[in-house]
């Protein structure tokens, strides 16, 4: 499980992530080595993209899914880690087939947040929307901020 | 299917110039398949609904773009961002044997599906030669 924290580098899936990684880089040095077509398209490894932003009441995360449906995505919250776990499957399995492009991705998918401040994890809402989704989270009572009112002696 | 989405970057198309317009702009990731009567074209665009969307054909070049306009509520703070709005757009040169009258295009959560009917292929005939 990707557990990550805003200001961490995402933490490796598994532990081939790496020289993944790496083989990757040496694949994209080769053309440019010798004068061939530029590298391959770059693979950011961390599935969905999430934005995240909040307000005063509310954590928002947003997530880029296209063509998931409400019933293909699993939503958990436990202590302060929200999971995002899903599965994206292909439309078409005809034989008669034949593929001229194939750049979309199919399979799982499981990305872990952890939140920054403690959550009502009971009013939590997701909604999906265009392909995109997004997590409604309101903060609990005790990370909301509070103005402090100044006495005068 | 067990694999494990890797996810790639959007990819952002590099002008040549000066951009007159705001905003990225994307091309967006395709799925091109044909069977025996279609070729269906699947286009990835988060973000973009029914209203969004521009389909043109013109000349046997298919132009798809779409802008996503989702926004956040107001007074949000950003904590972390991977992923821009912005507009996609990409085109494709139709083959001759698209029925380009037929084409038809339906949108449904982000994902952009354009089906090309071919036509039919015209029926050999066989013509008799009469001696004179």
């Amino acid at each position: 499980m990707t557990l990550i924290r805003f200001t961490d580098r995402p933490l490796p899936r598994n532990p081939w992530a790496e020289l993944e990684k790496f083989k990757r880089e040496m694949d994209m040095l080769w053309p440019r080595f010798f004068g061939g077509e530029t590298a391959a398209k770059h693979v950011s490894s961390v599935y969905p993209p999430l934005n995240i932003s909040e307000n005063a009441d509310n954590i928002f995360i947003r997530a880029e899914l296209p063509g998931i449906q409400a019933n293909d995505l699993e939503i958990f919250i436990e202590g302060d880690t929200l999971t995002i776990k899903g599965e994206r499957r292909s439309k078409k399995a005809n034989e008669k087939t034949s593929y001229h492009r194939q750049e979309l991705e199919y399979g799982r998918f499981s990305r872990a947040v952890a939140l920054p401040t403690k959550v009502d994890a009971d009013k939590i809402t997701a909604l999906v929307e265009n392909g995109i989704l997004t997590i409604t989270l309101p903060k609990a009572e005790e990370a909301k901020p509070r103005q402090i009112t100044v006495k005068a002696s | 299917m067990n694999t494990e989405i890797m996810g790639q970057d959007k990819k952002e198309i590099q002008q040549a110039g000066e951009p007159t317009r705001p905003g990225k702009q994307f091309i967006p990731a395709v799925d091109i398949f044909e069977n025996e009567k279609t070729v269906t074209v699947i286009a990835e665009m988060p973000g973009v609904g029914k209203d969004d969307l521009v389909i043109n054909l013109e000349e046997g070049v298919l132009t798809i773009s779409g802008e996503a306009t989702w926004k956040g509520t107001e007074q949000e703070t950003i904590l972390a961002q991977e992923f821009e709005a912005g507009r996609y757009i990409r085109k494709f040169t139709l083959a001759e044997t698209i029925d380009q009258e037929n084409v038809e295009a339906t949108i449904a959560e982000g994902i952009l599906v354009v089906t090309l009917p071919k036509i039919e292929p015209a029926k050999p005939r066989k013509i008799t030669v009469k001696t004179g």
